[in-house]
């Protein structure tokens, strides 16, 4: 989607956000947004759907639904924000790639410090639900 | 809305790229072609912005993970949640996402008459969506199971109240949005603050996708 | 109609804080007359509180950090004071006060102290050093100061009207919850942090933008200056967890003001939930606060050497590797809380592996001083003196690493001397190294050598006089923040401690004492050229003080150290680079959007602190219609002609010029 020039012209940054249309601009941008809503909502009625189904055995729905939003985040990244991988998008892409990173180290590393923690040193409450 | 456009003279104020400082090639903010365009900056920064909002949010989510099963007798998200009208706030925010799109190209082709329809679409998709979550705030709290009952409430009020929260700045954004480009016209920095907007909305349907995957969908899954 | 807010608010039956806020009110008001009888005050507002040039706004919260140092310093003196005399209930602070004490100074020396310091000192200079105009977002580094500011503000106006925190200078629930802490203390504290963190966050974004996306032509990632690259680090830092921050604090607000269930006892909320997320913010703020100085140290080190710096690219690895690891470490400030041996033994040996990062470090400013032609300074004295104090309280730091250990020596005087001492040798003594290195670019003069040295040698036998013996009464079994106490063995250790602050104190007067000679003979220790030190970065490129504009053009940089390549070739050849040709420039325009809005923070931070509903809603509405305003203005920018922008050049230009051919080797 970047404008790669012919050889002997620099690429340039992008803005996150922003996407390099041509001459037809309108349609073709107005083409990307109806897809990515397409595929958005797609995957909303799926998650929906498996949420309430017995399709999916049980104990793995909320896996499926973690990877459908996961698809679906990405959806909203490319079609909506355009992040790309091209080079002009590559502070972009870092900085999400940071985001991302804490994001995971403060959920995944807060789940399991709380998980070891309630297990080694209940509170009362679930001491006393324990003794019933 | 071509980079290049920006970085054409006019919009060079500061002189950074020229003179006894011109970089090689004109690649500017790639390292070595000196300082970026205005439009770029503004962009980034605001994006490194968004990055530590949803940092924060993660911070609400862990708690709501944590504190998810902490129901102190009162009711559980199976008990309590509706996931029609959830349903519906979701189909709502996309479209008011999609919407917004649409505004972003109207900028870009600079039509102020489609900019604001679509700019007034997205704000009445968002009020609805403000509406029914509000709604569903007050009802469980007219039933007793308001955010004191629990602490697994606490969470989820919180957590989905912040977004709440950030949907209203956001619509309280679009009005005065919509009010510049009625003012100063596709004005440089009008159009800088309106990619700024569009990704903050963007992104806050982002948070929703997550929202009602983590407290409503899988708060509901036998 | 007020709220919480009575007349009962003001402690009028404590004499020490009655004393303490009345001097505080007659110095701010003497230094309001003073100024407003003197007709500064059109010029304060104009070249200073509105400003958006980063150099201002980098001094002033300098300045800011300066006075929040010498106020925490005092709560410092009262409690060594304290418990130098508190053997079996003696001393003179009631426990509620002790409480309040420690509290504040930890608050203070972190938030309002070493923060501010270290913003300051990368405002200044980290766009000179990009060779750049000004930071990302001017307007935006005004807000963030007056936002500090007003935070600041908040935790001072507890000593006049309420009282502050007694749980700390993190709040840990239960004790913060509304139940064991009815005041209005927590609150103060809440909404001083919350407030000035926005500050700090909004700091943070522009700093990566700068770094990232506004370097001089040339300046490639690895030809930056090793102070930007440790700046960026420490800022990615601030973006990636300063919401972590925001987030726990509003919680923890949410419970105490709406009844929430986060952390309280009841209603199944979970107080080590607080633990956890509080130090997840907690642990990277530390390597927040120390990065950039281990940044100044690379700048002063390789200059007082007059040697590049040694492994530059090892350099930005190890700080990259610190930044990412300082957020898998942070469960080593609650080892003792109930988590598994497992848990334990992984955060364990993560925080023994990021001591491998400070390691290369030291090992590569070792061997930039090694073959060099050092000379001793304040600022490589500050160095000097980090070097080794940093290593031992590292070297503690590893200790307490091993989570058995730490069982023993947990909230013992032996961490609060650990922290103490990787604070005070690494952050202290930089922006100290930073302050004395930068003096003279900010304000045309260096600061007097002799009394600066002074400073330094008391600060640190200071510093070691009252550290050390506390390190011995923690591992005699002294827990920390202790009003008073019944184990003789202690007190002789704790006597030598108090000895040491008073030590200290004279440290902190003869910097004082450096500032007001050093004014008095500047034009004796004026810097003509704007390179006092002999340095290696563009920012010893300018003026000193520089331009509004900082460079006439922008510099095109061809390799590391840009400035030094520059003036080695000027040597060689005998002559300046050639005349640039001057155009006209655009700077940002002042704006009192930054102290206008702070002042709303400041009306809504004390109004929620008070429970004054209608007030908040105001100073909200207030602070909104001030960013619109600031959004509807139609000129952003002032114009400087080229022949302005000529006339400032050729002056510093003839002054290095004339500098130039009297130009006979590098100093002794």
């Amino acid at each position: 989607m970047s404008e790669q020039q012919a050889s002997g012209h620099a690429v340039h940054d992008l803005a996150p956000g922003e996407e390099e249309l041509d001459g037809s601009g309108v349609a073709q941008g107005l083409r990307g947004y109806l897809l990515g809503l397409a595929l958005a909502v797609g995957l909303t009625a799926a998650s929906f759907y498996f949420a309430r189904s017995s399709l999916i055995w049980a104990p793995g729905v909320a896996t499926a639904l973690i990877v459908l939003a996961i698809a679906q985040m990405g959806v909203h990244l490319v079609f909506f924000l355009h992040i790309t991988t091209g080079p002009d998008n590559t502070n972009n892409v870092l900085a999400l790639a940071f985001g991302v990173l804490i994001v995971f180290l403060i959920m995944a590393g807060s789940l399991w410090i709380m998980a070891n923690l309630n297990h080694h040193m209940p509170s009362m409450d679930q001491v006393m639900r324990m003794q019933r | 809305m071509s980079a290049e456009a920006a970085a054409a003279a006019g919009s060079d104020p500061h002189k950074l790229g020229r003179g006894h400082g011109h970089g090689h090639g004109g690649a500017t903010g790639q390292s070595v072609g000196g300082p970026a365009p205005n439009r770029i900056v503004v962009g980034y920064g605001f994006w490194l912005f968004l990055l530590s909002d949803i940092v924060m949010f993660s911070g609400f989510f862990a708690a709501y993970a944590v504190l998810a099963g902490q129901t102190a007798g009162g009711p559980s998200g199976r008990q309590v949640f509706d996931l029609n009208t959830v349903a519906i706030e979701t189909v709502c925010l996309l479209a008011s996402s999609f919407t917004c799109g649409l505004a972003t190209l109207a900028v870009g082709a600079r039509m102020k008459l489609k900019f604001y329809g679509a700019m007034a679409t997205t704000f009445v998709f968002g009020a609805i969506f403000l509406g029914i979550e509000l709604h569903e705030f007050a009802g469980l709290i007219a039933a007793g199971n308001g955010p004191q009952r629990s602490a697994f409430l606490s969470a989820f009020f919180c957590l989905v109240g912040c977004h709440g929260l950030h949907v209203t700045a956001g619509l309280l954004w679009l009005l005065t949005m919509m009010a510049q480009v009625f003012a100063k016209g596709f004005r440089r920095d009008v159009l800088n603050r309106m990619l700024c907007f569009s990704l903050f909305w963007h992104a806050l349907d982002i948070i929703w996708v997550a929202l009602f995957t983590v407290v409503y969908l899988i708060g509901v899954a036998p | 109609m007020l709220g919480k807010l009575s007349w009962a608010a003001i402690p009028l039956d404590q004499p020490i804080p009655m004393i303490a806020s009345g001097v505080v009110v007659l110095i701010i008001l003497g230094v309001l007359a003073f100024v407003t009888l003197k007709g500064w005050v059109p010029y304060l507002w104009n070249e200073w509180i509105t400003s958006v040039d980063h150099k201002r706004i980098g001094v002033m919260y300098i300045v800011l950090a300066v006075v929040m140092l010498i106020r925490g310093f005092a709560d410092a003196i009262m409690m060594r004071s304290q418990q130098a005399v508190a053997f079996h209930g003696g001393g003179y602070l009631a426990p509620e006060h002790y409480n309040q004490i420690f509290s504040a100074h930890g608050t203070i020396m972190i938030f309002f102290g070493a923060m501010p310091f270290i913003i300051g000192l990368m405002n200044f200079v980290v766009p000179l050093q990009l060779g750049d105009r000004d930071v990302a977002f001017p307007t935006l580094n005004s807000v963030s100061f007056w936002l500090t500011a007003t935070g600041a503000l908040l935790v001072n106006i507890s000593l006049v009207i309420g009282e502050f925190a007694r749980t700390g200078w993190l709040p840990y629930p239960p004790l913060s919850e509304l139940k064991y802490s009815p005041g209005v203390g927590v609150d103060y504290y809440l909404w001083a942090i919350q407030i000035s963190g926005v500050g700090t966050l909004l700091t943070g974004v522009n700093f990566v933008t700068t770094i990232l996306k506004l370097r001089a032509p040339g300046m490639s990632y690895l030809r930056m200056p090793m102070f930007c690259w440790t700046a960026l680090a420490a800022n990615l830092l601030i973006v990636a967890a300063f919401p972590i921050l925001t987030a726990t604090l509003a919680m923890l607000s949410l419970d105490r003001y709406l009844g929430f269930h986060f952390f309280t006892n009841e209603g199944g909320g979970n107080l080590m939930m607080f633990m956890n997320l509080i130090w997840a913010w907690g642990h990277p703020e530390v390597y927040i606060l120390v990065l950039p100085c281990f940044g100044i140290f690379s700048e002063v080190i390789s200059t007082f050497s007059s040697k590049p710096l040694f492994g530059y690219r090892s350099m930005v690895i190890a700080t990259l590797f610190i930044c990412l690891v300082s957020f898998t470490v942070w469960l080593h400030h609650f080892f003792t809380m109930g988590a598994g041996p497992d848990v334990n033994a992984v955060f364990g040996i993560a925080t023994s592996v990021i001591a491998v990062g400070t390691g290369v470090k030291i090992y590569n400013w070792m061997f930039t001083m090694f073959g060099g032609r050092i000379r001793f300074t304040t600022p490589m004295l500050w160095s000097l003196g980090f070097m080794v104090t940093f290593v031992l309280g590292g070297m503690t730091g590893v200790l307490l690493a091993v989570p058995p250990a730490d069982f023993v020596l947990h909230n013992s005087m032996f961490l609060v001397a650990h922290f103490h001492n990787v604070i005070i040798g690494g952050v202290l003594f930089g922006v100290l190294a930073g302050y004395t290195f930068w003096f003279p670019k900010a304000f045309g003069f260096t600061l007097d050598e002799a009394w600066g040295k002074a400073a330094f040698w008391f600060t640190l036998v200071g510093f070691y006089v009252t550290f050390v013996p506390l390190y011995v009464a923690g591992l005699l079994g002294m827990t920390r923040r202790l009003q008073h106490y019944d184990v003789a063995g202690w007190k002789p250790w704790l006597t030598w401690a108090a000895i040491g602050t008073a030590v200290t104190a004279i440290g902190v007067i003869c910097q004082i004492v450096q500032l007001v000679v050093s004014i008095r003979n500047r034009e004796a220790l004026r810097d003509v050229t704007g390179d006092p030190w002999d340095g290696r970065s563009l920012e010893w490129a300018t003026s000193s003080p520089p331009p509004a504009f900082n460079f006439a053009v922008l510099p095109n940089v061809e390799g590391e150290e840009a400035y030094w390549s520059i003036k080695q070739a000027a040597r060689e050849q005998q002559r300046l680079r050639d005349e640039p040709e001057y155009e006209d420039l655009e700077m940002p325009r002042n704006s009192p959007t930054g102290f206008v809005c702070a002042f709303f923070a400041t009306v809504v931070g004390f109004a929620l602190i008070w429970h004054i509903w209608w007030l908040a809603i105001l100073g909200l509405i207030g602070a909104y219609a001030t960013f619109v305003m600031f959004a509807w203005r139609d000129t952003t920018e002032y114009h400087i002609p080229a022949a302005e922008v000529a006339r400032i050049d050729r002056a510093n230009r003839s002054a290095r010029q004339e500098a130039l051919t009297t130009y006979t080797g590098p100093r002794p």
